[in-house]
Order: C-alpha cells, then sequence, then structure tokens
C-alpha cells in the first residue's frame, strides 16, 4: 500500500501515484466505503487514449454505480485485472492492490495533496 | 341496507376511523383530507359524472357477465404471435386464481419471496436452455418492446460506428411499427429488407424473426455471421415452441434472443399480460434490461435466490440507464415456467409435433387442391396465395367460426397452435373440416394424415434440433397433478404476500385485489380473444375499454385515456412522446429539454431519454419540495428549449406540495408541457385532479391505485392520460379496432371521440385488456364516493402511523400543515447514528415479526416510507406499529449496550426454524427473543425459509439459471 501522503487527489476521489511519465490510478478508501460492496469494475482498454475530465470506466456496488474520471491525459499503459476478477479488492485494498490503471502522460493537471483531499471530505 | 363492496375494500370501518381520529387530532376525515390537501387545488364538483353509482358485487359481476357475452370466441388462427394455448387448470387454479401468487410484491427483500424467486429462474432456465444463449432475464412486457430493447441493447454493446439496425421484413407487422416508432425518437436508422436475399448495409445490429411472420423458416446465420463481421449484434426473436424442433439461436450466432412465453399456457387475453422474454450470450448479461434472479447465498452459506445486478436498473442510474424497463410480467412468467415444469422437455415437444403435424397435413391437403403455399419451410403458419379470394376464404371460415389473416387480396395465412390443431374439435369448436370447407376443398375430409409419401419436410434438416433442453431435474419431475399442486404450493408457502398480512410498501400501494374483480380474468370471453380480432367480435371488450377510458379520464381531469401502456414506465414513455409529437407538430423541435426534480422516481429520467429529451435536474429543497428558484433558474435557461417537466404529486416524499399551481404555470408560461406522475394517486382521488391544477399528461398506475394485483412484479399497466391538445399524439396501433376513444363533457354530459394517431407503444392495441375487468370492476363497484372515501381512508391510515411512531422514528416530510399524504417517511438514520441498526436490519427484524418490510432507502437513503392504503384494518396497523416500537426498543438495547453490536437480534435478523432448533444457542439473546418476540406470534408466524442473503456474493459470482440440486445438499 502506498503511502497516502506521497499520492495527489482529485474531487472525483480518486488518488493518483505519479512514478516518472506514469500516473497509477485508483479511487480512495472513502469512495470505495461511500459505494459499499463492489461488484463490477469496467476499465478502459490498454492503448486507449483518456482525456482528462472524462468518465472511462464503472465501479458497481451492490447498491450505485460510481464513474471513473480520467485524472490526466494520457495513454493507459495498464488495467488491473485482478480487480476485474475479484471486485472487492478496491474495497479492502483501495489504495494497494485495489489499484485500476496506469497512464503514461505527458502533463499533469492541478491535484489535491493529502490535507487538501481531507479537508474535502471532511473526514 | 344494500351489501356495500367499499366496506369490503375499505379495511377501517366507522368506530376505528374514529380512534385514529382521535389520534391524529380530526374530527373527521373529510376535516383530515381537506387539511392536508391544498386548497388550491381541491376539486369542485361538476354537473355530471361518467361514473355510474357504486354497484353491488353481485350486480357488478353480472354487468361483466353482459359484456363478456358480446365477446365471441372464435377458432383463432390469426397468429401473428398470439396462439391460443391451454391453461393446465392446476396451474390456472394454483397460480392464476392463488393470492398466494397474485398478490406478492416485486421480490426486493428476497428473504420472504424464495418461491416465486424460484419460479422466476425456473423461468430464466427453460429461456436460456430454448433459444441457447447463456443467461435470461425475469421477462419482458411482450415480444415487441423486447425487440426495441434488443435494439437499444445491440447500439450500446456494438463497437460499429453505424446508425443502421437491419430489420428483417418478414418480422411481425405489430414489431416493425413500434420499432419504427422508437428508432425515430432515438436517432436510429431502420433499414428493412428480405434477410435471406438482400445485400446487407453497415449496421450495429440486425433483427430476425424466427420463424418469420409469414411462417417462413430460413438459416439466418449467413446473415448473421455478415453483420456480426462488422462488429453488429444479431437479435433474433424466436417462438419458444417451435425451438423444441428448430435449432436455437445461440446456436445460430444470436447475441440476444427475444419473444414472448405466451403461447406456454397464458391465454391470448385480447392481447394480454404476457410474459416476453430476453435472453443473452456470455458477456452481455450486463447489458440486460429489467430484471435478473440470480443464485447468492445467505449468512450460514445455504443457496439462496436474489434479484442481481440492480445497480444498472433506472431507479439507480436515473437518465444513465440504458432502459426504463422496471415492472416485469411475473405472475405470467410464473405460468409459462410452470407449464414447461408440467409438460417438460418431451411434452413440449409432442404439442410443438402435434402443432407441426397438422400444419404439415393441412399444407398437404391444401397443395392437393391446387392451392400455392408462399414457402416450403415453416412450423406453425402456412401463407397461402388464394388469387381474388382470400377476402371471401376468410368471410366463409368466420362464418365458422375460425378467424384466418388476410395478408392482402390474393394471400391467407393462418396459424396452428396447440388448440386448433387437436384432430378432433367436435363440441369444443370448430373443426379442421370446417377450415378445409371455408378453403372450398371437398367435404368428406379425413382427420387422419394426408401427408404424401415425399413431400418435404417442413423443418429443414440442416435447422432441424440437436441439442438438449430442459434437463433441469425441476422440468422432469412434476408430472402428477399431486405433485404439480404440491411443488406450487411448497413454493408459494415460503413466500409473503398479502393474504399474510400487510405489506406497506410506501410508493407501491398494496391494497386488495378483491375476488371479485379477479373473478372474471380467467373467463373464456376475456381469454379466448385474439388481439387482431374482428371488432364486430369484441364488442365487449371494447365497451369495456371505454368505460375504463372515461372513467379514468374523469377522475384525473383529463380529456382522454389510452390504455395501451403495459407498465408505468411505458405509460410514461408514451405521455413524453405525446409531448414529443406535440411540440413538433408546432415547429417546435428544439424542445426537448425535460426538467425533472432530483426527488424523482428514476424511471423518469430513463423515459425522458428514451423519448428523445436531455435531462436536466431540478434541485427539491429540504422537504423534499421543488426549489422554486432553481425551477424559475433552470426554465429560463433553457427557455426556447424547454418540452416538459415532471413531476410527481403528491411528491415522491409523500407530501402534498402547495405550490403546485404555481409551478405548472410557470412552466406553461415557458412554452413547456406538465408531465404529472401518477404513481401517487392514491393520495387524491376524489379530491384533487392532475388536469385541473396544471397537468397535460400524467400516467396512472392501475396496478397500484385500481386494484390490479401486483403479481410478485407484475403485469402493470401504465394508461396515458392527456388533455385533448396531446389526443393526436397518444399511442395509436396498426391493427387497433378502432383508432377512436370516447370523451365525455363533465359540464354538458355530451359524449364525443378522440383519434390516437401516435405510433404504437405496446405489441397489442389495448396493452393487456385480460386484467382490465379488475380495474372497471374496482370503479364499477366503489362508485365516486367510494373512490373518495378509499382516499380519505388511505390518507388516515398514513397519518395514524406517522403520529404513533413519530415519538421513536422521526416522521421526515409533512405539508404546511403537518400533515402527511397517504405514506411517511421514517428517518433512520438517526437510529443508525446511535445505535449502529440500519434501515437493513430494521427491514429484516420485520420479517421475524411477521411483515413485508416499507420501501427501503426511497426517496431518501437510510430511510423506510410505509404507505398501509386505506384496504388495512385497525388492528393489523397496530400490530405493525407495535413491531416498529418493539423493534425501536431492541435497537436501544443495543445501543445501551445490553447486546453487542455484532450479535443481536436485528443484525442476525431474519431468524429461520432451523437457525433457533438446530445445534448449539450461543447468542447474546434468547432463542425466544430471536423469534417469538411478540407473544402473538407464538400462534400465527410466518418462518422464513433463508437468513439474510449476502448480495456481494451474488453480484459477484453471477448465477442465473436453477443450481443443480446438490448444491442444496447440507
Amino acid at each position: 500500500m502506498a503511502e497516502l501522503n506521497d499520492l495527489k487527489y482529485t474531487t472525483e476521489h480518486e488518488w493518483i501515484l505519479i512514478e516518472g511519465d506514469i500516473a497509477t490510478v485508483g479511487i480512495t478508501a472513502y469512495a470505495a466505503e461511500k459505494l459499499g460492496d463492489i461488484v463490477f469494475v469496467e476499465l478502459p482498454k490498454v492503448g486507449s487514449t483518456l482525456a482528462e475530465g472524462t468518465v472511462v470506466g464503472e465501479i458497481e456496488s451492490t447498491k450505485s454505480v460510481g464513474e471513473l474520471f480520467a485524472p490526466v491525459n494520457g495513454t493507459v499503459v495498464e488495467a488491473n485485472e485482478a480487480v476485474s476478477t475479484s471486485p472487492e479488492l478496491v474495497n479492502s485494498d483501495p489504495f494497494g492492490e485495489g489499484w485500476l490503471v496506469k497512464v503514461q502522460f505527458t502533463e499533469l493537471p492541478e491535484l489535491l495533496d493529502l490535507a487538501a483531499y481531507t479537508a474535502l471530505t471532511g473526514e | 341496507m344494500i351489501e356495500n363492496f367499499a366496506s369490503r375494500h375499505i379495511g377501517t370501518d366507522a368506530t376505528a376511523q374514529a380512534a385514529m381520529l382521535a389520534a391524529v387530532g380530526y374530527d373527521t376525515v373529510e376535516a383530515l383530507v381537506t387539511a392536508a390537501v391544498p386548497a388550491s387545488i381541491a376539486v369542485s364538483p361538476s354537473a355530471r359524472s361518467s361514473i355510474p353509482d357504486a354497484a353491488t358485487e353481485h350486480a357488478a359481476l353480472a354487468e361483466l357477465r353482459a359484456l363478456a357475452d358480446h365477446n365471441k370466441v372464435n377458432r383463432s388462427m390469426i397468429g401473428l404471435g398470439y396462439y391460443d394455448t391451454i391453461t393446465p387448470a392446476v396451474i390456472k387454479r394454483n397460480v392464476l386464481e392463488n393470492p398466494s401468487w397474485y398478490t406478492a410484491y416485486t421480490p426486493y427483500q428476497p428473504e420472504i419471496s424464495q418461491g416465486r424467486l424460484e419460479a422466476i429462474i425456473n423461468f430464466q432456465t427453460m429461456v436460456s436452455d430454448l433459444t441457447g444463449m447463456t443467461t435470461a432475464n425475469a421477462s419482458m412486457l411482450d415480444e415487441a418492446t423486447a425487440v426495441v430493447e434488443g435494439m437499444l441493447l445491440a447500439r450500446r454493446a456494438s463497437g460499429a460506428e453505424s446508425n443502421v439496425f437491419i430489420v428483417d421484413a418478414d418480422a411481425l407487422p405489430q414489431t416493425r411499427a413500434i420499432l419504427a416508432n422508437r428508432a425515430e425518437a432515438v436517432g436510429i436508422e431502420l433499414v428493412e429488407l428480405d434477410i435471406a436475399t438482400a445485400d446487407l448495409p453497415d449496421a450495429f445490429g440486425i433483427f430476425v424473426q424466427y420463424p418469420g411472420a409469414s411462417g417462413r423458416i430460413i438459416d439466418p446465420a449467413p446473415a448473421i455471421a455478415v453483420v456480426k463481421d462488422r462488429g453488429g449484434l444479431a437479435v433474433v426473436a424466436a417462438d419458444l415452441l417451435a425451438l423444441t424442433l428448430l435449432t436455437s439461436p445461440g446456436e445460430l450466432g444470436a447475441d440476444v434472443a427475444v419473444g414472448t412465453s405466451q403461447r406456454f399456457g397464458v391465454p391470448m387475453g385480447f392481447g394480454g399480460p404476457h410474459a416476453g422474454y430476453m435472453a443473452v450470450r456470455k458477456g452481455l448479461e450486463r447489458q440486460l434490461p429489467g430484471r435478473l434472479v440470480g443464485v447468492s447465498q445467505d449468512a450460514v452459506g445455504h443457496p439462496a435466490y436474489r434479484l442481481t445486478l440492480q445497480a444498472r436498473e433506472q431507479h439507480i442510474r436515473r437518465e444513465k440507464a440504458t432502459s426504463n424497463i422496471c415492472t416485469a410480467q411475473v405472475l405470467l412468467a410464473v405460468m409459462a415456467s410452470m407449464y414447461a415444469v408440467y409438460h417438460g422437455p418431451q411434452g413440449l415437444k409432442r404439442i410443438a409435433l402435434q402443432v407441426r403435424d397438422a400444419a404439415e397435413s393441412f399444407a398437404a391437403r391444401l397443395t392437393a387442391a391446387g392451392f400455392e403455399l408462399e414457402n416450403e419451410h415453416y412450423f406453425d403458419t402456412l401463407t397461402v396465395r388464394t388469387p381474388g379470394s382470400a377476402a371471401s376464404i376468410v368471410a366463409a371460415a368466420r362464418a365458422s367460426g375460425i378467424l384466418l389473416h388476410q395478408v392482402d387480396a390474393d394471400t391467407v395465412r393462418l396459424s396452428f397452435d396447440e388448440v386448433n390443431s387437436q384432430p378432433y374439435s367436435g363440441a369444443a369448436g370448430p373443426s379442421t373440416h370446417d377450415l378445409a370447407t371455408a378453403f372450398g376443398m371437398d367435404a368428406g375430409f379425413a382427420a387422419a394424415s394426408v401427408i404424401a409419401p415425399g413431400q418435404p419436410k417442413s423443418i429443414p434438416t440442416e435447422l432441424e434440433r440437436t441439442s438438449d433442453y430442459l434437463t433441469h431435474p425441476v422440468f422432469n419431475t412434476h408430472r402428477s397433478e399431486t405433485s404439480m399442486m404440491r411443488y406450487l404450493k411448497y413454493l408459494s408457502d415460503k413466500d409473503y404476500a398479502l393474504d399474510r398480512g400487510m405489506i406497506p410498501l410506501g410508493s407501491c400501494t398494496m391494497k386488495l385485489n378483491s375476488a371479485t374483480e379477479m373473478e372474471s380474468v380467467t373467463w373464456p370471453e376475456f381469454g379466448g380473444i385474439h388481439p387482431f380480432a374482428p371488432a364486430e367480435d369484441v364488442s365487449g371488450y371494447l365497451v369495456m375499454i371505454s368505460h375504463l377510458e372515461t372513467w379514468l379520464a374523469e377522475v384525473t381531469g383529463y380529456d382522454t385515456v389510452s390504455l395501451q401502456p403495459n407498465a408505468g414506465s411505458q405509460g410514461e414513455l408514451s405521455g413524453l412522446l405525446a409531448i414529443r409529437g406535440y411540440h413538433r407538430s408546432r415547429g417546435d423541435a428544439q424542445r426537448t429539454i425535460c426538467l425533472i426534480p432530483s426527488s424523482a422516481h428514476g424511471t423518469n429520467a430513463a423515459s425522458a431519454v428514451l423519448a428523445g429529451m436531455t435531462v436536466v435536474v431540478v434541485a427539491t429543497d429540504v422537504l423534499g419540495n421543488v426549489d422554486l428558484d432553481d425551477l424559475h433558474l433552470k426554465i429560463a435557461l433553457h427557455a426556447d428549449s424547454l418540452a416538459a417537466l415532471m413531476i410527481t404529486y403528491p411528491s415522491t416524499h409523500g407530501v402534498y406540495e402547495h405550490e403546485i399551481r404555481a409551478i405548472c404555470d410557470s412552466v406553461h408560461d415557458a412554452g413547456g408541457q406538465v408531465y404529472v406522475d401518477g404513481a401517487n394517486l392514491n393520495a387524491l382521488l376524489g379530491y384533487a385532479r392532475f388536469g385541473d391544477f396544471g397537468g397535460d399528461v400524467s400516467h396512472l398506475n392501475l396496478h397500484k391505485t385500481f386494484c390490479i394485483p401486483h403479481g410478485g412484479g407484475g403485469p402493470g399497466v401504465g394508461p396515458v392520460a392527456a388533455k385533448a391538445h396531446l389526443a393526436p399524439f397518444l399511442p395509436g396501433h396498426p391493427m387497433a379496432q378502432s383508432t377512436k376513444h370516447p370523451a365525455f363533457d363533465l359540464h354538458s354530459g355530451r359524449e364525443g371521440e378522440f383519434v390516437h394517431a401516435g405510433g404504437p407503444v405496446s405489441a397489442a392495441p389495448y396493452g393487456s385488456p385480460s386484467i382490465l375487468p379488475i380495474s372497471w370492476a374496482y370503479v364499477r363497484m366503489m362508485g365516486l364516493d367510494g373512490l373518495k372515501a378509499a382516499t380519505g381512508a388511505a390518507v388516515l391510515a398514513a397519518n395514524y402511523v406517522a403520529v404513533r411512531l413519530r415519538d421513536h422514528y422521526p416522521v421526515l416530510y409533512a405539508g404546511d400543515s403537518g400533515l402527511v399524504a397517504h405514506e411517511c417517511v421514517l428517518d433512520l438514520r438517526p437510529l443508525k447514528e446511535a445505535t449502529g441498526i440500519d434501515n437493513n436490519d430494521v427491514a429484516k427484524r420485520l420479517v421475524d415479526y411477521g411483515f413485508h418490510a416499507p420501501t427501503m432507502s426511497f426517496p431518501v437513503a437510510g430511510t423506510l416510507m410505509v404507505e398501509p392504503t386505506e384496504s388495512e384494518d385497525l388492528a393489523e396497523i397496530d400490530r405493525f406499529i407495535d413491531a416498529m416500537i418493539a423493534i425501536k426498543d431492541e435497537a436501544d438495547a443495543v445501543a445501551s449496550g445490553v447486546w453487542p453490536t455484532s450479535d443481536n437480534p436485528l443484525v442476525n435478523a431474519p431468524h429461520t426454524a432451523q437457525s433457533v432448533i438446530e445445534g448449539e444457542w450461543d447468542h447474546a439473546y434468547s432463542r425466544e427473543q430471536a423469534v417469538y418476540p411478540l407473544r402473538s406470534l407464538i400462534s400465527h408466524k410466518y418462518w422464513p425459509p433463508v437468513r439474510r442473503i449476502d448480495n456481494a456474493f451474488g453480484d459477484r459470482n453471477l448465477v442465473c439459471a436453477c443450481p443443480p440440486i446438490e448444491a442444496f445438499a447440507d
């Protein structure tokens, strides 16, 4: 599991781990908790191009459907197949094994740090 | 005093109402409702009424009998998707006429619905087996709308760029008409062609009728392959009976199979209700519209059924939903599945062979007599070239009581079915001999087969079915009537329906479905009628339909009503399509914005999208009322493109909004139309009318306010009622017996008529007529006074519950007068905050107390919405209140530490008999507390068959067909 302070966040309750030009994206524990038991995750295909702010996937729980927004412009280099077969990983380890996609980017938009994100959720 | 039906329908008598009024603080019901309903919308008495004074039950039945006698039951050979069938008496008596099945609700509380969930999973297994697909849903409204859903599914699942959907020119005419209507609204281009011969254009999908409407059987695999190679999907409508002999759509490469299960023991009923079906290949499960039953497990790991993948549905996804399908046809799906259970694979094949043999035999007769058949290969339908004499042949057949289909002046079509293929009809009706005579063939016709040696086989060898179907033990066990009867009892014993106790589901109006109302549903004069029968033969039906249309228009303040929509969602769509047609007729095609308050039913938004509109959400305030500032802002923002506002009245929060008139006016001022969702009409009938306070169009739910039973999740009837200016855009139908609909002027008493000329929304012109006698009888036996009294009793009951429970659970919303309408929302969020016990725990604990839970988390998450209806008596309402108070005490005991948060009667609810009897008891509370928390339960106890069901397990491990018997071994 990543160190929460090392991550960047979005107002859509996603976290981003930056390593070089690769951004690993997941949803936060707060979002996973709000969604409840996650039963299905639909991720963008490897090689597809993402436009920041657009809906690129879905996270479905027993009671609702959350959307996955692209946090950056870029190209999908890897989608987490483990969450496709075991979507409960997003609940059990949202910041670790429950990551969703890795995106190769050239430029980063403005993102939140942990303090700003915590202020947003009020938790 | 004459026996009065209203006093049978309304559960509380004058004494009980006096006690309840005292608790609520009003002197009379009239005073209570007058205080609750805003004075600005109160109905003013009209000079005349179309509704006669209340009839007794006996008299109403006699009138229905007289209407039925004006329907002529012929031997139908019209076909076109509707076939006569024999409902096994054991199924008719134990399902269709049994309140344990027909008064149940949609199985949202799976622990108390295992019986019908098993019956539905049998249906899904039957459909997926016969069609050769992986997963079938829990039924569709009819075949034609299932094809539309198939088209929409193909569009969203296909990778093809094209906007074209190819339609088999040999599709059923009603299907083609509905496809045209629905495709136009969402911008899909249809290309109709002969799929056997034509070059296929690029398309996102293809629709194939198998066998074709003409009876023709061709191998659709090549056409399917062409479309799929280019990234499109193939939707095949297949006849389930034919599939016992024909290669399945799945084996031919179909992605989606659709159709109807009507001919599996469900009467034609002049068009419905019947269960349509949809099944998909692996990988498309999540694209399925409607409901889907899956297997999960309960808290102790026992297999248990539940509705699965609910997050796909419109009530969650709203305007992002891919379908507005909500109600299914559960009661009819149960009947069809039981027909398959009773006959088994061999029995179904025997019936299919009997039908095919009759067709082959008559084909041989026709050929021998010099007639030419259009198709070499067929199953049950013959299209016969009869140059110049089609009309006279059809007339001759009709004279002897046989209905044929005249395709054109030179072509006659006839279909064989389970009933008319029986060789010796004798007293049961016209015979094959009569049929032969109509074609001018010689008398002396022998019933024996005259198939000549060497006559080509009607079913092509390469399409003969070789794969197995219905191999599961459930389809191979119940051959004796005793066994069948007991299986049905075994299932219904697991379920909680209105015959056990109150179902206080808010927004669902689970009122009495009286025996007298149900009585005529199974009369042959209502059941044995083909939807495209000649108008003269259905005059009883047409009169009953005009009565009902007139009465419903009057009580809602509209001018005209269409009974065609088969569910509330289809009524919404019809109403919105009417608004769309109206704007376009005035050159206002740009008016496509539909304003919908955030508190609306999820179907509203889904229906708007399917009517080609764009949804703009209007905020609601903390009381659940429309935020007027936001409304005015959104109207101003979209002034030129405003099509409509969709608003529910009373609001989905169960409150009479005082500003409703002003809201409607501001929409009209901006050129928009007002759609009033009639889901909560039960709080208004006799006191206010949608049309009077500004509605232009509404749908009603006859399965709520007008007593059609919920059937465990359908049938529904969702008529659309509108003002005169929208009449030309209400659903018409190419095969309607009449385009005219009655008009009645409440001031002058003058009668007139409207023409409904919009596109069809249902396969049959009048939707589901065979259940309309239920609503007809209700209005006829209540009269206007009775309907008003029912509203008063419903509003009193809801306010009584609110008053009695508000010290235990906060009542979330009330109008300006401090009163609720016909339902009340109990806020369980403070309880969760204080004790950790949530609304789900309370819902499941109510099962232990012998109740169906109220509506959960609608309109607000973490709440329970209670609607007692007028039909419950005071003792039952008090029993419910006592249970809720006792549960609150239990929750308090958890909060105070008497029981741990992880082990108490609430979080462990519901408790099965097995759970308290078997093994060691090591819980913090006693066995008695678990199952007999009230002493009264000892003599009267409903035992749930399973523990609490694991929702996530079922959604993650999707199994939607009958599990093997071993799964149930302990």
